[in-house]
């Protein structure tokens, strides 16, 4: 199986950063993932993970995520996320990863939960 | 009248060559001339009497004649008084020599006259004899050679397996067919203790005879070692060892050795340099690759061993460079793509041989010489077999060894995958599976096998009515595995606690059961998916 180390592109819609996640979520995708999520936080607005193009998440991948997360509470950012199968959705729920974290179900579902957070 | 008693020795190689090999006739015993019991002198190719003989304009006094010609001193010295040089289309091909006059006196101008109308109807009779003998030589070559290419073929044809073995649960074919001028493939299949199977298939460089007897040599000297090594590597070092010394320089084989155990599909396997197999899996087609140099080039070479589960439904081609290396009618090659296509698009077994031999006569064209031998071996596991024989008494559907090296338990999900793929697992459950061997096997190289690469770890893939069980083996001892306690996701978020620690939970999350048990310096992880009275187990 061939293994696809993870790129992060970061695009901005509606005022929300989206980072587009391709490859795999695991240990080797950790300085990509941060270094997006630095150049999306640049500026306080609401997170969007798109996992639609992430096919293989792993424990540590899930620890990276945590560690997302504990970082953007700190600093009141609101993540949200969409395009994941739905074995890693229930991965998230699993994990209660969900609890802390919009899933939506597609790209404008994820920016409506975004918009909502940050207007609230 | 005349005796030409050795006329035209070393005209056998041709007539473009005729000015060097000119040898002056033995004095020649005459009814006029006194005999002389002397050996032919040979003119050196740059001897100026060549030159002179060839513009003679007919018999030529050897007494009167001054050069510095070591040739024209010798016929001096035998006595030669007259030479007559045979030139044929302005060739010269031959000289006669004669001896003194028997009267003692010199020779007149009439008998000279004699001697050149002899020399210009001697010399085209001559030419033609030589014209004949040219063509019967090169007939006996001719004919040598092809003695040769059927002694090498029957060589070749002898040392090949007779038939096939018949495995339950496999199908197993071979293809052999030598070009005109029998290259040195061969391939070969050998019992071994335990029911298990090795396969060979192998390549030496060169052509014919030479070829053939490596390549009996090297057949005999594998089925000696495969019965006393087993390990396909060290068979391999073990060959390499034995034919260095007597190899011919310039000579080599390049050789796939792999040993299959028909039971559960394991495949060892090491090659020296030879084509790497292609296996047909659900996911595609993937290469077996594994390093080596080929063999009786160089002694003390190590030789890479791999391993692989042929699942059920796969297929793996062996095969030699006769195909690949096959030209079409521009020069293009076939080539390897073109090869890894064909298998993609093909069923197994004597099927995929039939569809490359097709592919193969397409792209070289009707009628077009086979340039090498070619040479396949398929072996295919069936779809349904292990199945029905799992549902009596438990099937081991895989079982193999991965380097303790990060991320390679994607491999290790491929592989369990494609072993579970003909069971009917619905994808979710499928799905958990995958998760759980993942996480197994991460825990067991990281933790277990501190990512050593000579501490792999192994998975077995099992299968009763009831339940599928994959074992994940390290070489951890008595470490103990950390109970699954439920991560605390508040501690982590408010950076109390590492973010990690989430694989053990995931895979007591993803499957039934999760058993973990130690032995001799071994620790398992078993993962079981119950496969009756579905509760959608695992959540």
């Amino acid at each position: 199986m061939a293994v696809h180390e993870l790129e992060v592109s970061v695009r901005e819609r509606d005022g929300v950063a989206i980072l587009d996640l391709v490859g795999d979520v695991d240990s080797s995708a950790e300085a990509a993932l941060q270094s997006a999520y630095d150049e999306a936080t640049r500026e306080r607005r609401p997170v969007v993970l798109n996992f639609s193009r992430a096919d293989y998440i792993n424990s540590t991948g899930i620890a990276l995520i945590v560690g997302l997360l504990a970082q953007a509470r700190a600093r009141g950012v609101e993540i949200t996320a969409f395009g994941l199968s739905d074995h890693y959705r229930e991965i998230f729920e699993i994990t209660r990863l969900a609890d802390f974290m919009t899933i939506a179900d597609n790209e404008t579902g994820a920016l409506g939960g975004a918009e909502r957070s940050n207007h609230a | 009248m005349l005796t030409l008693t050795r006329p035209f020795r070393h005209r056998l190689l041709g007539r473009g060559r005729a000015a060097d090999e000119v040898a002056a006739t033995q004095p020649v015993p005459a009814a006029v001339a006194a005999p002389l019991e002397q050996p032919p002198v040979d003119i050196a190719p740059n001897d100026p009497l060549l030159a002179y003989l060839q513009s003679a304009s007919g018999a030529v006094d050897i007494d009167a004649l001054e050069l510095d010609s070591p040739a024209l001193g010798e016929l001096k010295a035998a006595g030669v008084k007259l030479a007559v040089p045979l030139v044929s289309q302005g060739e010269l091909i031959g000289v006669l020599n004669l001896g003194p006059r028997l009267s003692e006196q010199d020779y007149s101008s009439d008998d000279r006259k004699l001697l050149d109308n002899l020399a210009a109807q001697a010399a085209p009779a001559l030419r033609v004899g030589q014209l004949v003998r040219e063509q019967e030589a090169e007939a006996a070559t001719r004919q040598r050679f092809e003695q040769e290419l059927e002694v090498a073929r029957l060589i070749q044809q002898n040392f090949l397996p007779k038939q096939l073995p018949d495995l339950p649960g496999w199908q197993v074919a071979a293809f052999y067919r030598p070009a005109r001028e029998v290259g040195g493939d061969f391939y070969d299949v050998i019992p071994l203790p335990d029911g298990r199977v090795g396969f060979v298939v192998g390549d030496v460089t060169d052509k014919g005879v030479p070829a053939a007897l490596v390549m009996s040599a090297t057949r005999s000297v594998l089925r000696a070692s495969a019965q006393r090594l087993i390990e396909p590597g060290v068979v391999l070092e073990r060959v390499n060892e034995l034919l260095c010394p007597d190899m011919p320089a310039k000579m080599f084989v390049t050789c796939l050795y792999g040993v299959l155990d028909p039971a559960s599909g394991h495949l060892r396997f090491a090659n020296a340099g030879h084509d790497l197999p292609y296996v047909k899996t659900a996911g595609g087609v993937v290469e077996l690759r594994a390093r080596g140099m080929p063999l009786g080039l160089m002694p003390g070479m190590a030789y890479e061993e791999k391993e692989t589960v042929l699942a059920p439904g796969e297929s793996v081609l062996l095969h030699s460079d006769g195909i690949v290396e096959a030209h079409d009618p521009d020069r293009g090659m076939f080539g390897f793509p073109r090869l890894k296509e064909t298998v993609a698009g093909s069923p197994g077994g004597q099927a995929l041989i039939d569809r490359v031999i097709t592919e193969l006569e397409a792209f070289t064209g009707a009628g077009a010489e086979q340039e090498d031998d070619i040479t396949m071996v398929t072996l295919e596991r069936s779809a349904g077999g292990a199945m029905v024989a799992g549902a009596q008494n438990g099937a081991v559907l895989a079982d193999f060894e991965l380097v303790s090296r990060p991320g390679n338990e994607r491999e290790a999900i491929a592989r369990v995958a494609g072993a579970v793929a003909g069971i009917g697992l619905d994808a979710a459950r499928l799905e958990r599976l995958k998760t759980a061997v993942g996480e197994a096997t991460m825990n067991a190289m990281e933790h277990g096998s501190e990512y050593r690469a000579d501490r792999p770890v192994s998975i077995r893939v099992l299968l009763s009515p009831e339940r599928l069980s994959v074992q994940v083996t390290d070489l951890g001892g008595a470490a103990e595995l950390r109970a699954g306690e439920e991560p605390d996701l508040e501690a982590k978020l408010a950076g109390e606690q590492t973010p990690r620690g989430w694989g053990l939970f995931l895979i007591e999350k993803m499957v039934d059961e999760a058993n973990v048990t130690g032995e001799g310096g071994r620790r398992t992880l078993e993962l079981v998916v119950y496969l009756q009275g579905d509760d959608d187990g695992g959540t």
